[in-house]
């Protein structure tokens, strides 16, 4: 149905397996991060954290702090007076710094600029503070509870990017509510054959992006420039500049390589605390996270979830009901989105009669909680997929074929009003579960389960580019996407190398600068290839059009300088290019999203019943991308967001107990290993050039780490042991076994 | 206290406060920002150096602990004959993303392969790399970039 569209004339930089353009300086360890700059009479930068979950503020006292030698200011909420200090990208519910009152525990209550980092340290040990507990609700179920606890009061404040329409007003403890409502509920579960239901559970996980937050702020009169570890360097600018009562042209954010993102550096997170100390202090400073800092900073939403479904006898899929309370922790961050990216995804890719959506974004007395790679799809496609496995055992159908008869093909509506499914799931799983020896014999204690889910990407689409070719015939690619390891850099440099038929040496690709690269709205959402991509593509095609005109025909690359000497009578000026690319809607949430993203994968596992331990066998996903502009880099997404895959399923798990984190550190938060890689995994390429970026192409890299807990959950299942809660730790998959009755796994078929 | 060092083959002297750790030495006093600080505890693999040619946390030594030893960064490592048989495989198979874990990442895997210790075997592999973590790469392309080293 698309074969045509991947018949494209290409002049060899796309599609090609180059080597990206960063390995040698990573590899050589000059690759700079924030944490690796300073600037001149710059200080060190220390928070003073709540170790309450919810209390008053009594009494606050810095006067020992400010005379700890080599100490130069310490900042308190009395700080901010002058100034709105409420920030937020969905809602500005947020304090730079907490005012009278703490909401987590973590949550800064002041911080302290020094010469040293050993001198902020000891200053933030000498402020005494005193707070007064107040009630606490620590899950969602105390903050759902008649008579909890309200953690926020007065009307509720859009931020600047909520970018969900018309925000309805606090309830209780719930700051946003996503509904969905097709069909008659009710009187297709009154009817159905078959209705399978359960309660769940997803834990809170951390994103664990190995460099920390990290943000150095310098003032210099009434402006004011970060450098700073963040992935929305656009974004990020307009909450300072709304902050701090600045033009935008005033703040300026310079983003060098990230030391991986996943979603923890999305929006504003350390910045303005950053930059209201360094305006204290009248220094620059530099606050480098802990990683007991930056797991307290961030990390991904916990859920409960109420869902059943129902189907026929045949195995048809009927309705689905799914009721689901995310845990945002004490102020939304991007909460918000990602319940409604959630809410999106809990009914699945499926033909129904009837869907039910309730999913509210909760606060509790915990860490803010925000996006983190394939959020929402990861929370809720491993239920609604486990169910899906239940009802083909209950059927008696293989699980593939129930997919088969029940998946969405291309151009049918996924949810009223928004964009048509656009890839073929029904592809996409049959080649997964052939990856991974589907229909053949298994081992005993083996199981195997597939996974299929949508993903809403793309954000709101508006990026812009410019390429700068220069007088010696060399290209320069402005373009605000950030590099966090994904490759972005590599793949800007390939589609501009493509378009002007250079190779990748000749073709540039520094990092964002909101005062140099044009507008781009965000690096995450999987849209960099496919949005800023696509602004590079016309950017690049707006220079080649010069050139044309300049030549008076195709233009030759070996004479790019002679037509720039031809235009400016000199070896001196340049050409630019620029693209743009807008909605062509309103770029709304509803009218969304730029395209589906694919979540697609299988798995095969063994399970040790004595110890309730799982061995990941093999795995394979299917990175449907359209076109791939770099296959190898698709793989490798795919192979990074299977591990995260694997962690947040088998066993990543933030633990709060009475509000408090008690595993913040990397010894009791364990994360994928070497010794956690499957013994087999695949990535399949599907190029059906269905795409909305450039060539066809979408995005990639987040589907499989909502697709792999889901197929480990079902094989499990497959195994003998159905689970309603991850992650799939052996002592809850023992406790599961002894439950069922010390099953022995599955016999071969 | 002051003591000296041999730091990618040059003597230096240094000044520290005795509870100053490697790393912060390293990368505050001698600019040497290659080593990674992420975890503080020992699991990550980020701040690997080399001490007398021995993978260590620097997060986790003390500086003084390096006196009169010889320290090995990512600097040093990049500019001996050794590295460019690593450093080809790693850019050939993708290993590296974000590049964070990156220099510790080769670090060790230079250490072992100097010292003969990864026998061929994909199950050795991982037990010897289990103490460098990457969140990016899903670790398959430096496996098999280790493979390939192990191989020549």
């Amino acid at each position: 149905m698309t074969a045509e569209a991947t018949v494209v004339e290409r002049a060899g930089a796309v599609g090609q397996a180059l080597p990206r353009v960063d390995a040698v300086e990573k590899l050589r360890g000059r690759a700079q991060f924030v944490g690796d700059l300073s600037v001149p009479g710059m200080l060190h930068g220390k928070v003073l954290r709540s170790g309450v979950a919810h209390g008053r503020i009594v009494a606050l006292d810095t006067s020992a702090a400010e005379s700890v030698p080599g100490v130069v200011s310490v900042l308190t909420g009395a700080d901010l007076a002058d100034m709105d200090p409420y920030y937020g990208h969905a809602i500005r519910d947020r304090p730079v710094v907490a005012i009278d009152r703490v909401r987590f525990a973590g949550e800064p209550i002041a911080a302290a600029a020094a010469v040293s980092e050993a001198a902020a340290e000891a200053a933030v040990r000498a402020i005494r503070v005193e707070l007064e507990e107040l009630p606490l609700a620590g899950t969602v179920e105390e903050a759902l509870a008649p008579g909890a606890p309200e953690l926020h009061q007065g009307p509720q404040r859009a931020g600047l990017f909520h970018g969900l329409g018309e925000l309805p007003p606090r309830d209780g403890n719930v700051c946003y509510r996503y509904g969905l409502d097709r069909g008659e509920v009710e009187a297709v579960f009154a009817h159905a054959d078959v209705v399978v239901e359960g309660e769940y559970r997803f834990p809170a996980v951390y994103q664990y992006a190995m460099e920390t937050h990290s943000v150095i702020a310098e003032w210099r009169g009434d402006e004011v420039t970060l450098w700073a570890s963040c992935q929305h360097p656009f974004l990020v600018r307009a909450e300072i500049a709304a902050l701090f009562a600045l033009p935008l042209s005033n703040v300026r954010i310079v983003v060098p390589y990230l030391g991986g993102g996943f979603g923890s550096k999305s929006y504003t997170k350390m910045e303005p605390i950053t930059v209201a100390l360094a305006r204290k202090a009248r220094r620059p400073v530099r606050v480098v996270n802990a990683v007991s800092d930056s797991m307290l900073t961030t990390r991904r939403h916990g859920l409960v979830a109420r869902m059943r479904t129902a189907a026929t006898r045949e195995g048809r899929l009927l309705g689905r009901d799914v009721e689901c309370w995310f845990d945002t922790g004490a102020y939304a961050d991007n909460g918000p989105r990602v319940v409604a990216t959630g809410g999106d995804a809990a009914p699945g890719p499926y033909r129904w009669e009837a869907v039910r959506v309730r999913a509210d974004c909760v606060y509790t007395n915990t860490s803010p909680a925000g996006s983190y790679r394939a959020f929402g799809a990861a929370h809720l496609q491993w239920i609604g997929e486990s169910q899906v496995d239940e009802i083909a055992r209950r059927c008696g159908l293989d699980a593939v074929e129930v997919r088969r008869r029940n998946l969405l093909v291309p151009g049918e509506e996924v949810r009223p009003g928004g964009k048509p499914l656009d890839a073929d799931l029904i592809g996409d799983v049959e080649k997964v579960a052939e990856a991974v020896g589907w229909g053949k014999p298994k081992e005993p204690r083996t199981g195997r389960g597939v996974s299929v889910g949508l993903l809403a990407a793309g954000a709101h689409p508006v990026s812009t580019a410019t390429v700068r070719l220069e007088a010696d015939g060399n290209v320069v690619v402005l373009v605000g996407t950030t590099e966090k390891g994904q490759g972005a850099r590599t793949v800007m440099a390939q589609i501009a190398a493509e378009v002007l038929g250079l190779p990748l040496e000749r073709i540039r690709v520094p990092g964002a600068d909101t005062r140099f690269t044009p507008y781009d709205r965000s690096t995450g959402a999987s849209r960099s290839t496919t949005l800023a991509g696509l602004a590079v593509q016309r950017a690049a095609q707006d220079l080649r059009d010069q050139l044309a005109e300049i030549a008076g025909g195709d233009p030759d690359p070996a004479e790019y300088p002679e037509l720039v000497v031809k235009r400016f009578g000199f070896a001196g000026g340049e050409l630019i290019g620029t693209g743009e690319v807008h909605p062509e809607g309103t770029g709304s949430y509803a009218e969304g999203p730029v395209f589906w993203e694919v979540c697609v994968a299988a798995a095969e596992i063994r399970l040790d019943p004595e110890t309730g331990a799982i061995e990941v066998l093999r795995t394979a996903t299917c990175a449907d991308v359209g076109t791939a502009i770099n296959p190898q880099l698709v793989e490798r997404q795919d192979e990074g967001a299977t591990l995260q895959g694997i962690g947040n399923g088998l066993f990543e798990e933030l633990v709060f107990a009475d509000g408090v984190l008690t595993n913040d550190t990397l010894l009791d938060y364990r994360v994928p290993t070497f010794e956690d890689v499957p013994g087999s995994m695949r990535c399949v390429i599907v190029e059906n050039g269905d795409g909305p970026g450039p060539w066809g192409a979408k995005g990639c890299g987040e589907g499989a780490l909502a697709a792999v807990p889901a197929a480990l959950t079902n094989a499990l299942a497959d195994a003998g042991v159905p689970m309603r809660e991850l992650p799939l730790s052996p002592e809850r998959v023992w406790r599961r076994i002894q439950e069922l009755d010390a099953p022995r796994g599955q016999e071969d078929e | 206290v002051r003591f000296e060092l041999t730091v990618n083959g040059e003597r230096a002297t240094l000044e520290a406060e005795p509870q100053e750790l490697l790393l912060d030495v390293l990368r505050d006093g001698l600019g040497l920002t290659g080593a990674k600080r992420s975890c503080d505890v020992q699991v990550c693999g980020a701040c690997t150096v080399l001490l007398d040619g021995e993978p260590v946390s620097a997060c986790c030594t003390l500086a003084y602990e390096a006196r009169g030893r010889d320290v090995t960064t990512i600097e040093g490592l990049a500019e001996r004959p050794q590295f460019a048989a690593v450093e080809e495989a790693f850019v050939r198979h993708a290993g590296v993303q974000c590049g964070y874990c990156t220099p510790g990442m080769v670090l060790t895997i230079a250490s072992l392969l100097e010292s003969g210790e990864l026998g061929g075997g994909e199950a050795e592999i991982r037990r010897a790399l289990a103490g460098n973590i990457c969140r990016c790469t899903g670790y398959r392309a430096i496996l098999e970039a280790v493979q390939e080293l192990t191989a020549a």
